[in-house]
């Protein structure tokens, strides 16, 4: 018998149940919670007369529509100036109140996008089952925790429960080895990963990262890969424990400390596939090969490397393929055999669960800074994934470095990555997004999208194109 | 939840692969605190010409004629035909509420992304995988029939066709034991309660710090 994966022993750590009919109930150790997809599941206890099955299992944060804009976000949840987007928030502070669940509300430091917060806090460890209403969910799995997002009927049941049932999944393993280019992210890694399976490449897997490329990645890099996860079609994302990992989590608020610590990384150092682990499906793909990845069409697997040119629908046989692009091209307003480098962004949006991380804003500062934002230009957003992201860049001085050159510097929140609060495209407007999805629509009405990495993004705001930032 | 046992509708086309939960229902939507009410915005960017609002008044909104669903031959419709990877993106489950509010219980396409797949069984909706080539002839005959209906009949799991021909597929039997039954599936799962906490218990032991900090 062949050795166990990582997501092999994961499972079976969690197992409380199997039943002949192939489901199991899985037990979950972290449900983190915000406010879109709660308030059914919080209806839903109400009605039925339940009440949480471990309240200390939850960690709860507004997100999606919080205001970035500072003066609008000052005022707390009452200033939220639309009524619908106040309701969700004031709503969640209820629930959590009325359910007796700790939650990080609207203005403290640690509030932010509810996958940066969950690491940072340490409220997500490694070997944990964490789930969350939000398909990013998968973000957590870099620390070595099966981690996934779920609907909001899941969201009560795992409230109720503690428990989801489950189907066991298959076993990727998605391969890097060799280094990374300079210039070259974990984004621009995710979406050439996407490009080669295509969005649903990943259906039915749990997918880990391996090979030196990862193991070199900082924790930020990791959680930008397995993030994307989902956007390949796997629910999860995962990588090994390993000493990044460790010293990652040491010393985070929620996190074990002093003998607990000893004890916790003593079991944590299983957290690998052993070698002689199966995999269903395994991709290998050299770092050196993967060059910085932009988006050009309505889904991230239509990408290509920043030197290559939009693709040309006559020439394809597969017929869904082409209709899709030839819908994709009129959507996105760009013409077959156009370079990437001649699409001009209007916008630019750094931020999102994706990348509003530490490294991210230090990458994009590194581009911009003594630099300024080409006048064609509309507007180049810059939000931190939290309140202690916020603070730690403004240590180093990276808010003025965007301010300079012209940037805007926000209050933390998924803002644009979806537009559910005040900022998004206009129609037919090109956004250089550091987000996870350029579906239609998704970033604003008629808006389009272009996902790149923070470094990318920045220098398209100074050029006022996609440039190679290799060459920058 | 509803119950799922047969099944007799008509089909309607949602032809083109990729079709994000985004699509089936725009964000602007998600904002709602309730779970009914998600049918008039099904589809919201496709079916309308203008940007949809929550609370607002479908019925005075400028339809896109070009939209499939708002053909008149498609009206009450209960079975989406649809294409690969149906779901993808994110994992509101909004998208299976407006689906199922706006009249759809059941979807038939090649292949969906898991999480809607999921999403679907826990709200009255079956989502059926058929062959890609099936699914082809299925769009073809629909297009070539006004009035195409379908039955599909869970126990059995067959779809029928209008000659008669049945087609069966594969579904998960805990999951069409709760359809089939309309069942709470957070009741059924308190049932293992005693598991649940000999499980909880020897887990604690083992990992001590998961518990107890958070509070």
């Amino acid at each position: 018998m062949g050795g166990k994966t990582l997501y092999d022993k994961l499972w079976q750590n969690h197992l409380v149940d199997e039943r002949d009919d192939g489901s199991a109930l899985i037990y979950i150790d972290r449900q983190l919670i915000h406010e879109v997809t709660s308030p059914q599941a919080f209806e839903g206890l109400r009605l039925a007369g339940r009440e949480p099955w471990r309240r200390d299992a939850n960690l709860a944060v507004p997100d999606h529509n919080v205001p970035t804009e500072v003066r609008e976000r000052r005022g707390g949840v009452a200033a939220i100036a639309d009524p619908v987007s106040r309701l969700q928030v004031q709503t969640l502070d209820d629930n959590c109140r009325d359910f007796d669940i700790v939650e990080i509300e609207i203005n403290d430091t640690r509030q932010g996008i509810v996958h940066v917060v969950g690491p940072e806090q340490g409220a997500t460890l490694p070997g944990m089952t964490v789930v969350c209403g939000d398909s990013h969910t998968s973000t957590h799995g870099a620390l070595g925790a099966l981690a996934h997002g779920i609907g909001t009927s899941e969201v009560e049941h795992a409230l109720a429960t503690q428990c989801l049932v489950q189907v066991k999944m298959k076993n990727m393993l998605v391969r890097i080895d060799g280094e990374l280019q300079k210039g070259v992210t974990a984004k621009d890694v995710a979406l050439a990963v996407i490009g080669e399976i295509g969005t649903a490449g990943g259906t039915g897997y749990a997918i880990e990262f391996g090979g030196e490329a990862v193991r070199n990645m900082s924790m930020e890099g990791r959680m930008t890969l397995c993030n994307m996860s989902i956007e390949a079609g796997a629910r999860m994302g995962m990588v090994a424990v390993d000493d990044t990992t460790l010293e990652y989590v040491k010393g985070r608020p929620y996190a074990p400390a002093g003998d607990m610590w000893e004890q916790a990384v003593a079991a944590w150092r299983d957290l690998h596939s052993d070698d002689d682990a199966v995999f269903d499906r395994e991709l290998e793909l050299r770092g050196e090969d993967i060059k910085p990845q932009v988006t050009w069409g309505t889904s991230p697997e239509m990408v290509l490397p920043v030197d290559g040119v939009v693709p040309d629908p006559a020439g394809m046989e597969n017929e869904s393929r082409r209709a899709a692009t030839e819908r994709a091209l009129e959507y996105m307003g760009l013409s077959a055999g156009m370079s990437i480098t001649d699409i001009r962004p209007d916008r630019v949006f750094i931020g999102s669960c994706t990348n509003s991380r530490i490294e991210d804003l230090r990458a994009a500062a590194e581009v911009v800074k003594g630099r300024h934002v080409a006048d064609s230009i509309k507007q180049a957003l810059v939000v931190p994934g939290s309140g202690e992201v916020k603070q730690q860049a403004e240590v180093e001085g990276l808010d003025k470095v965007f301010i300079d050159a012209g940037m805007e510097w926000r209050e933390p929140g998924c803002s644009m990555c979806l537009a559910m609060n005040a900022d998004k495209l206009g129609p037919g407007e090109h956004c250089a997004s550091t987000s996870n999805r350029n579906f239609e629509g998704r970033q604003g009405f008629g808006g389009r999208t272009h996902l790149v990495s923070p470094a990318m993004a920045a220098a398209a705001a100074v050029a006022g194109h996609f440039v190679d930032v290799r060459d920058w | 939840m509803k119950s799922f046992t047969v099944l007799q509708g008509l089909a309607a086309p949602m032809d083109r692969a990729n079709v994000d939960t985004d699509l089936i229902i725009p964000k602007q939507f998600l904002k709602s605190i309730k779970r009914s009410g998600f049918g008039p915005n099904l589809f919201d960017e496709l079916r309308y010409l203008d940007e949809g609002q929550p609370g607002q008044d479908c019925g005075t909104r400028p339809l896109n004629r070009d939209f499939p669903l708002n053909y008149p031959r498609y009206q009450g419709a209960s079975i989406l035909l649809a294409r690969e990877n149906f779901g993808c993106g994110s994992s509101r489950e909004h998208a299976p509420w407006a689906l199922e509010d706006y009249g759809f219980r059941c979807i038939i396409a090649p292949s969906y992304a898991d999480i809607f797949y999921n999403n679907c069984f826990k709200n009255g909706v079956l989502p059926i995988v058929l062959d890609a080539q099936l699914v082809d002839t299925l769009f073809e005959a629909m297009y070539a029939s006004e009035g195409y209906q379908l039955t599909v009949d869970l126990e059995r799991q067959v779809v029928v066709t209008p000659d008669g021909k049945e087609h069966t597929f594969e579904v998960d039997a805990f999951r069409k034991h709760c359809l089939l039954n309309g069942l709470d599936d957070i009741g059924l799962t308190l049932e293992s309660a005693d598991a649940i906490r000999a499980y909880e218990s020897k887990w604690r032991q083992q990992s001590p710090w998961l518990f107890d900090v958070i509070k």
